[in-house]
């Protein structure tokens, strides 16, 4: 279904309205002290929650538009991989400052000294090149190939995400959800590595 | 003036019956003053104080001496916090959901168990137990391995009563602590995240250490079932988790038993798991601590003591390595 340009501007700010709402209910919650027992431990499980929902999200976007033949899903993609850098930098925000207090040296031990924030800090990392280079004028700078290439950083990035969340998850040894987003992201990744293999025994089958 | 209780101990007497009429009509205030000097006092005068005591009337209280030996002067932990932030596996991995699903938990009837390397192995029903020796209030700090920490005013007697009765042999070198197993009233069992039952253990020596607490009440009244009701066990220099809840059977046994975390991921949890600041866990530091309720979000954690404070039991360990047997 084709969308007019007016309609497509409606559905992005609806979108972005939508996607700041776990933002906004955060903050609502901290004013009303519902934030529960321990609220830097719901802050930093929430915002990690939503940087994997959205970076899920984005990568949902292309097997969906290919899936329902929907290609004005693409116009939304920069944004929702933006929201997925917006909760990671909360995340991690709430580790330096609520967690370390912003000691940057002791947060460099945590770092290095245990592998589930190792990976979820290169993870964060890996984001942050791609929203910088997420503008108009830095895609026409990087130029459309190098700047394709760059941006497939984040079949890395998401697994490392899961990665991070099983490895937290593994002290509860509750490893239903981190599973369920394993699932969900090697289906978003495996799919795209059919439609490669597919397109490519195809053009090998027309030559 | 008199308070009378029953002999078992465990209902206050009706208010009515102790109190001139005057005084009764005006109880809260009455019970303000009577905490000055008495020795059910504090446990009172907290009942008087908590708001959310007459939105539990479900709630039954229980009567216990306040021992003056563990009335510590920090902030104790507001019941809702220590209610309904709970590890409970048997009752759901995540901690708000004990509160909601241990109401299918039923309390009564119910038998614990004492077998094993005992002279007098014994099976009493839950209210049999809690008359062993007389009730205590003691005001614990609370530690968890996730790194955040409670102040909970807990009612119980030492362990130490119990194992004198049953007589320990002398093979009896370690006690276990099970917990009830029962999917009926236990969602959580269906769910494969531990080895059940819930198993833990200590060396006998700790089990007689007279800070080892067996539980059956905590701020003022019946535990509730997500803490652990009818009766479980309060270890405070010790990571929350080598604390069983809802005991069924008590085990005294010759070898180190498997208990459930360390058999899960030994690297992670040991058998001893005393706090111990200088003890990390693989995934997180040890050396501070939030408490709950207290340290708010721009507030610094606080330092871990060693023991979680509680150096009377640092000769249990003498010559032991504890960073070996952590």
């Amino acid at each position: 279904m084709a969308l007019s340009q007016k309609q497509i501007s409606g559905i992005k700010a609806i979108v972005f309205l939508l996607a700041l709402l776990p933002f906004f209910r955060l903050v609502a919650f901290a004013f009303l002290d519902q934030l529960g027992a321990n609220p830097v431990e719901f802050i930093t499980r929430n915002t990690g929650d939503w940087t994997l929902y959205f970076l899920c999200i984005a990568l949902a976007v292309t097997p969906v538009r290919r899936l329902l033949n929907v290609p004005w899903l693409l116009k939304l993609r920069r944004m929702l991989g933006l929201y997925g850098f917006f909760y990671a930098s909360l995340h991690f925000l709430t580790f330096l400052w609520f967690d370390h207090f912003f000691d940057v040296q002791e947060m460099w031990k945590d770092v290095l000294k245990r592998p589930f924030i190792t990976v979820g800090f290169i993870a964060f990392a890996g984001l942050l090149p791609l929203a910088l280079t997420s503008t108009n004028g830095m895609i026409k700078r990087l130029g459309g190939k190098r700047w394709q290439l760059l941006h497939k950083l984040v079949y890395v990035i998401v697994p490392l995400g899961v990665l991070h969340y099983y490895w937290m998850k593994s002290g509860k040894h509750d490893l239903t959800q981190p599973l369920m987003f394993a699932a969900l992201v090697a289906t978003l990744l495996l799919a795209r590595v059919w439609w490669h293999w597919s397109a490519t025994a195809r053009s090998q089958a027309n030559a | 003036m008199l308070i009378k209780s029953r002999p078992d101990g465990i209902d206050l007497p009706l208010s009515s019956e102790i109190t001139p009429r005057a005084i009764f009509e005006s109880r809260r205030d009455f019970i303000r003053q009577l905490a000055v000097g008495s020795i059910a006092g504090t446990s009172l005068y907290e009942m008087a104080n908590r708001e959310a005591f007459a939105q539990t009337p479900g709630a039954q209280k229980m009567a216990a001496t306040v021992n003056p030996a563990y009335a510590l002067i920090e902030k104790k932990t507001a019941y809702k916090d220590a209610t309904t932030y709970n590890n409970f596996y048997e009752f759901g991995t995540d901690k708000s959901e004990p509160a909601q699903t241990a109401s299918s938990l039923k309390t009564r009837p119910w038998t614990v168990t004492i077998e094993g390397e005992v002279k007098k192995p014994i099976t009493l029903d839950i209210d049999s137990l809690i008359k062993v020796a007389p009730l205590e209030e003691r005001i614990y700090r609370h530690r968890c391995v996730e790194g955040w920490s409670m102040v909970i005013p807990w009612i119980g007697y030492s362990l130490s009563n119990l194992i004198k009765k049953v007589e320990p042999t002398a093979n009896a070198r370690y006690i276990e602590f099970i917990t009830l197993d029962d999917k009926k009233q236990m969602p959580g069992l269906r769910s494969p995240v531990l080895e059940w039952p819930y198993v833990e253990g200590l060396r006998l020596d700790e089990a007689n250490h007279p800070l080892a607490l067996l539980t059956f009440g905590m701020y003022g009244e019946v535990l509730p079932n997500q803490n652990g009701a009818p009766v479980r066990i309060a270890l405070p220099w010790k990571y929350g988790f080598k604390s069983a809840k809802s005991i069924v059977k008590i085990r005294f046994v010759k070898d180190q038993p498997r208990t459930a975390w360390n058999s899960t991921a030994p690297h992670e949890y040991g058998f001893y798991s005393n706090v111990n600041p200088e003890v990390d866990h693989p995934r997180w530091s040890q050396a501070t601590e939030r408490r709950i309720g207290e340290d708010g979000l721009f507030a610094r954690k606080r330092k871990t003591l060693m023991f979680n404070g509680y150096n009377e039991v640092a000769s249990l360990y003498s010559g032991m390595d504890l960073k070996k047997f952590f």
